[in-house]
């Protein structure tokens, strides 16, 4: 499997995106936020739109969108010009009903829009590994620098915001951090299928971590490892890679949760 | 930079604030608490004192009046990292699993740098913070596995590790057995004065805090009462802690 370029570029970017995911989807998790990374693919689709009605490379329009729109929602969230489900309707159905209409005048609906939402091995290149690797890296390192403080806002958001801590700043870093991994992993694992991956991992693992800290690693684990089996049946199969990677993660779900029963009764 | 002692640490002029047009929340509220004073602010729920609360730490701004911090302008109060809460354990933190140290952990992020790891110094705070609600032995357990009395101490070692020269708390024995409300109560007023911070108590139930407060503020739409609790009128007093005063 990985004497196959398309693999060990698909491999190399899923290992980046499996553990970028959870990393962000943690901190969305723990603030019941779990769904707005589906609000936010939904905006990517129609940055991949509008990078075919342009004639730019839809991963660069559909990250660009990805973020903006994670932003908005976090934006709307704070001012309370919307309830935070509310927000992310608006967010979730203009970016779909966008997407539909912008793709539908580029004449782009056709197998390599459904690669985006779906993901595909197949289309990930040396250029998007080397993009995907940079950005990647850069939003892991700057979770790991200000780890200590995005904790703090999630433990006690009024108590930090009460002594002086930039929560919103905070707050709005974890919202294009969001639009960043999406914007990323799309290729991947899919438009539809990504907020999966930033979720499910950090569900898993809080069934069997013992602490924040914990939470964060296990998940990252879990990402990964989510990543590399789902990609391997996509493989053998010839199955969509988004689907393989997200019932992965399921899987694992399944696994926490029994050592968890199993704990319970010793 | 020292806090300016010149000033109440906490002073509310002719504050009126209402949600909605014509239903006011609170109407013409004067309060100042002086440095160093333990003040219990109680009254009926939705009787304003969250909102006298919110106002008073600049997260909300009064309709009139003024709110002011250590003599600054309450909404721009400059020296935040002087400042601990303690909110309603209902808006507490997350679903997840998250350790003691954690939790406390999050009160030294108003210190110093955000980046990065806990410093030396940062550590010793906080481990000095857990021995002074007694949860040594529980540092590194999950909160989910402590008791409601438990947790709330982890959430005062949090606000202290902050070393505040202010501390409010907003509800903090809601959900708390009575004689837990008591103990939390006594390990309140003993840290607040080895420590010298100006702590406002804010309670429906203030049964519990009621014999060591120095000041009670009433609030009912407005202040009813401010003064001793000695002086409270009988029929005020909180039923649920009628051994405060045998």
């Amino acid at each position: 499997m990985l004497e196959t370029e398309f693999m060990r570029l698909a491999f190399a970017t899923g290992a980046v995106v499996g553990l970028l995911a959870p990393a962000v989807g943690f901190f969305l998790v723990q603030r019941n936020m779990s769904l707005i990374g589906d609000g936010i693919g939904h905006t990517a689709f129609a940055g991949v739109a509008v990078g075919y009605l342009l004639g730019v490379a839809p991963v660069v329009t559909a990250l660009l969108a990805a973020v903006a729109g994670a932003v908005g929602v976090e934006w709307l969230r704070s001012r309370r010009r919307a309830a935070g489900d509310q927000a992310l309707a608006l967010l979730f159905y203009t970016g779909l009903a966008a997407g539909v209409v912008l793709a539908s005048s580029a004449g782009a609906f056709n197998v390599d829009l459904f690669s985006f939402l779906f993901g595909s091995i197949l289309t990930v290149t040396r250029g998007d590994l080397v993009l995907v690797t940079v950005l990647g890296v850069g939003g892991l390192v700057t979770i790991g620098l200000l780890y200590r403080a995005l904790a703090g806002v999630v433990v006690d958001e009024e108590g930090a915001r009460v002594a002086g801590v930039p929560v919103a700043a905070l707050n709005v870093l974890v919202a294009g951090l969001a639009g960043l991994t999406i914007g990323l992993s799309m290729q991947i694992v899919g438009i539809l299928l990504i907020a999966a991956l930033m979720v499910l991992p950090v569900i898993a693992a809080g069934r069997v971590a013992w602490s924040m800290r914990s939470s964060v690693l296990l998940a990252m684990g879990i990402g990964v490892a989510s990543v590399f089996a789902g990609l391997t049946v996509a493989y053998y199969a010839d199955l969509p890679p988004g689907g393989a990677i997200v019932l992965a993660a399921a899987a694992a779900f399944g696994v926490t949760s029994l050592l968890e029963a199993a704990r319970a009764h010793r | 930079m020292p806090l300016d002692a010149r000033h109440p640490a906490i002073e509310l002029e002719d504050v009126s604030f209402s949600y909605r047009p014509r239903q006011p929340v609170l109407t013409g509220v004067d309060l100042a608490v002086e440095e160093g004073e333990f003040v219990a602010v109680a009254g009926p729920n939705g009787g304003g004192k969250t909102t006298l609360v919110r106002l008073a730490l600049g997260l909300a701004r009064p309709q009139s009046g003024t709110a002011r911090l250590y003599g600054e302008p309450a909404r721009s109060f400059s020296r935040r990292d002087a400042l601990g809460y303690v909110p309603q354990r209902a808006q507490l933190g997350t679903q997840g699993p998250v350790t003691v140290r954690e939790v406390v952990s999050a009160g030294r992020l108003a210190r110093g740098s955000l980046l990065g790891p806990l410093r030396r110094g940062d550590r010793a705070i906080v481990d000095e913070a857990i021995a002074d609600v007694g949860l040594t032995a529980l540092a590194d357990a999950p909160l989910g596995n402590l008791s409601g009395g438990q947790q709330q101490r982890a959430f005062i070692a949090k606000a202290f590790a902050g070393e505040p020269s202010l501390l409010v708390l907003d509800e903090p024995t809601a959900g708390v057995d009575a004689e837990s409300q008591d103990a939390l109560a006594r390990l309140l007023d003993r840290l607040r004065r080895d420590r010298r911070v100006t702590t406002l108590y804010v309670s429906h139930e203030f049964g519990a805090v009621e014999d060591i407060v120095e000041r009670l503020v009433l609030v009912r739409g407005g202040i009813v009462f401010d003064g001793p609790p000695r002086t409270l009128p009988a029929e005020w007093h909180d039923p649920s802690h009628a051994h405060a005063r045998d």
